[in-house]
């Protein structure tokens, strides 16, 4: 062996060992190591006798304690569904009126809805309802296809436009692009539709108005009603109210006659429960402020 | 580079260059417009230049005979200029991630610039990039000092280097065009993954061929480290990348695993490379570096040799902790929380004997920032290795789990332990290795040092503090029985945590970015050293040393 030296600080000898320089001690481990690493493998040995833990080829040892994670879970989930049933079980039974007057059922609905509407709804309509350019806002009395509870909750189920069978569909046409109205005249209906909602306006001519008028009784009172109210039978929006989709302003109506609107929404029949609908339905009526 | 090798080994280097350029040809051809044709394109661009590196310095003199008096050190000052380039590359890509999540619109609508591309080029840079290069570089240096011997060649260190940087710059490249086989942390396709197993199976056989020369009787602790490093990482690499790419000319592959099977041997890969690239290399820079700038002997061989075998035997078991409460059965996930439990007291005794090693230096530790680095790099080891135990533990993974808690975790290994063992080396070294008397600045070592101190402190109470938040409200039930806070909500509570995040990652990437700076400047300016002396030598011919000499 090598040189072995005292270490002046700590007392103890070197290993008698040096590499460039840098010499080891050979200090004994401490007690206290010895005591963690077999309090450490006692926990673990215990553990292995109590819960699932070796192989044994096909199968594994399954613990004195019997732990099965995935019946406890199945159970859990099973428990857990029982204690809702409590007012689910109502909520799917009930009628949509009889909910609404019962304010222990609208709590549930409305603590319910707001996990439900941020985690599948939020994405297009924004995590306060109010939608976005191209998305509508879902706080107001202005419904594309209907606002009560019953009309909302088939909305969510079939979708608009979507590859459900009973889809809502309904579509804007391309008035310019396909041809059906010049541009002059687009600008006439455009200055009229305008009017509903800015009576008046200095930049809006009363004979222009007047002459997008009877070019809109003509071409969109079909869809949007002679009082340019819409139709939610047809999912044509109330021009007369403050509330757009895709904008307000002279240029986006232009654009939107022009090119025509085809609006989405996917069907949720096969993603969301029918309780988990009924609730949404609910909970958006319920978010619903008062008309302006 | 080229001077200093000899007339043969710039024919090899032809050589090799020669093939790689007809492979990168090749793949070019093959690839066309996938970006496997991008990276062939690469290759041979990389290769033709090496090769008029190699011919221009074809006919300058041979390295001169005394050559084999001194350690062969110019590949480790490349690997330390590389690390630190990567360094700043990848902490800024990282803080620019950090930021990404705060502020998501952030991606000037371009697919390289989406978090899912930028994300790897940031763990890559900073693990493979700034952490290997260190790692290559400051084994090839205490490799050789601690065995008293010089590397065997002077090629293969090059090609290991210069190839292994490669390695990375693909693999970077490939993750902003898109290229993943979505394998966390072992993210480059196969073709990258092949040229790896080359370049680090050199390393092996260059590291075995100079341990095989030495001239010390014993093998010091951090050769043990450094050589459980490369030894296990070549085992994780190749088992966890076995797939079968979908053609020759393409740069998408199918691993050879599927389902289950598969997250489970990502996470053996994975957690391991926490444990042998992460650990095992960096405690052997530690154990080299330590002691020489505390000028303390280890403060116990003993302890060095139960936390070496503890750490390797029980690492190895508890990749499966990654997977709680997932489709892995239920047994595989207790045996690796037991190992993961166990794997504490080895961690404990490695810290804790870096820790005693300081004792009779605390006057130091005080005074020299360097070795405040390394003191401070244990304590960070010392923690993360409890809570990655704590973590494993199911119950307490059950709140942790997906959450910024991981983050906060990972986190304080590298930044608090990884990057600060090795800025504390490489301002070690850089001195040595450039022969000058000190660094350029101590001052700045200083600043550097508290930079990353409060960056790494910032960081990490930002993401304990979000992922605690964010896994309470995952799981808060309200009266009815239901979820009461959706996804989007917990996001919102995270926002004001993402943006201190992103502050403490800056700092951090700042304290990188100013000791570049006096690296260059001690490079450029400091004083030089006093001439060497014969301990700072390879000791020559067929003689051993004998024990104590």
């Amino acid at each position: 062996m090598g040189k072995e030296e005292r270490d002046p600080h700590t007392g103890y000898l070197t290993t008698g060992h040096e590499w460039n320089g840098i010499i080891e001690l050979n200090t004994p481990v401490p007690r206290v190591i010895y005591f963690f690493l077999s309090a450490a493998a006692l926990f673990a040995i215990g553990y292995w006798i109590l819960m699932p833990t070796w192989p044994l080829g096909t199968t594994y040892t399954k613990g004195l304690l019997g732990d099965d994670v995935r019946k406890d879970v199945t159970h859990a989930v099973k428990q857990a569904a029982l204690d809702r049933a409590v007012w689910s079980a109502r909520i799917e039974k009930e009628s949509f009126a009889d909910i609404q007057k019962d304010t222990a059922l609208m709590e549930a609905v409305r603590e319910t809805g707001h996990t439900l509407f941020g985690d599948n709804c939020a994405a297009c309509h924004g995590r306060t309802a109010q939608g976005g350019k191209g998305f509508p806002n879902l706080t107001t009395q202005s419904w594309l296809w209907g606002g009560t509870p019953a009309a909302i909750a088939e909305t969510i189920r079939v979708g608009i436009n979507s590859t459900h069978p009973d889809s809502r569909t309904s579509q804007m046409p391309a008035f310019g692009r396909d041809g059906m109205l010049p541009r002059a005249d687009i600008d006439k209906v455009v200055a009229f539709v305008r009017s509903l909602t800015h009576p008046g306006a200095k930049d809006l001519p009363a004979d222009k108005v007047a002459a997008g008028k009877a070019l809109f009784a003509a071409n969109c009172a079909a869809c949007h009603g002679e009082d340019a109210k819409g139709n939610p039978e047809m999912g044509a929006p109330n021009l007369t109210d403050p509330f757009w989709i895709y904008g307000g302003d002279a240029k986006t109506i232009e654009a939107t006659v022009w090119n025509g609107r085809q609006g989405h929404m996917p069907t949720w029949e096969h993603r969301l429960s029918a309780l988990d609908r009924k609730i949404l339905a609910l909970y958006l009526v319920d978010l619903r402020k008062p008309s302006p | 580079m080229v001077a200093q090798l000899t007339k043969n080994e710039r024919q090899i280097a032809l050589v090799i260059l020669l093939v790689m350029a007809a492979v990168g040809l090749a793949m070019a051809a093959g690839g066309r417009n996938d970006p496997f044709g991008v990276h062939g394109a690469l290759v041979m661009v990389v290769a033709i230049l090496g090769m008029f590196g190699v011919i221009s310095g074809y006919y300058a003199p041979e390295p001169p005979e005394d050559r084999l008096d001194s350690y062969y050190d110019a590949p480790s000052k490349f690997g330390i200029i590389a690390a630190m380039i990567w360094a700043v590359i990848g902490m800024f890509v990282g803080d620019w991630v950090a930021w990404l999540l705060a502020y998501p619109d952030w991606t000037f609508d371009a697919a390289w610039a989406s978090f899912g591309r930028l994300r790897p080029v940031h763990t890559s840079g900073v693990i493979f990039g700034f952490g290997g290069n260190a790692l290559i570089a400051t084994s090839f240096y205490v490799m050789q000092r601690t065995t008293r011997a010089r590397m065997p060649d002077q090629l293969s260190p090059w090609f290991v280097l210069l190839g292994y940087n490669l390695f990375c710059v693909i693999a970077a490249t490939g993750y902003l065009m898109g290229v993943t086989q979505s394998k966390e942390y072992a993210e480059p396709e196969w073709y990258a993954d092949i040229w790896l197993v080359i370049v680090w199976v050199t390393y092996f056989v260059l590291y075995m061929r100079t341990l095989a020369r030495r001239k010390e009787p014993h093998i010091y602790v951090s050769n043990w480290y450094y050589l459980a490093f490369i030894l296990v990482v070549a085992m994780l690499h190749i088992v966890n990348n076995l797939a079968v790419p979908i053609a020759w000319g393409s740069a998408k592959s199918y691993s050879l695993f599927a389902g289950v099977q598969d997250a489970m041997t990502e996470w053996w890969y994975g957690h391991n490379a926490v444990a042998f690239f992460l650990t095992s290399g960096f405690l052997g820079m530690l154990y080299y570096y330590m002691p020489k700038r505390a000028q303390r002997p280890i403060y116990s061989y003993r302890m060095s040799i139960i936390s070496f075998w503890g750490i390797t035997f029980f690492y190895m078991w508890a990749g499966s902790h990654h997977l709680h409460y997932t489709a892995l059965p239920q047994w595989v996930q207790s045996l690796g929380m037991t190992f993961s439990v166990m794997l504490l007291i080895p961690s404990w005794v490695s810290a804790g004997n870096a820790l005693m090693t300081l004792n009779g230096a605390w006057h130091r530790v005080r005074d020299d920032a360097v070795l405040r680095f390394m003191m401070v790099a244990a304590v960070f080891y010392g923690l993360s290795t409890f809570e990655g135990s704590f973590m494993a533990i199911r119950p307490v993974n059950s709140l942790s789990h997906y959450t910024d808690w991981t983050v906060g975790h990972v986190h304080a290994g590298a930044l608090g332990w990884v990057a600060m063992i090795t800025f504390g080396a490489i301002y070690a070294s850089v001195p040595w290795l450039w022969k000058r008397q000190a660094m350029y600045s101590a001052k700045l070592v200083e600043a550097h040092f508290w930079l990353a101190l409060a960056g790494t402190v910032i960081y990490v109470f930002a993401m304990w503090n979000s992922g605690i938040i964010q896994g309470l409200m995952w799981r808060t039930y309200n009266e009815s029985g239901t979820l009461a806070y959706s996804f989007t909500d917990s996001l919102i509570a995270m926002h004001p945590y993402y943006v201190a995040r992103a502050i403490g990652g800056l700092l951090f990437l700042l304290g990188a970015v100013v000791g570049c700076y006096n690296i260059w400047m001690t490079i450029r300016t400091a004083p030089s050293a006093a001439p060497e002396t014969a301990a700072d030598r390879p000791v020559l011919g067929g003689a051993v040393l004998q024990p104590g000499e």
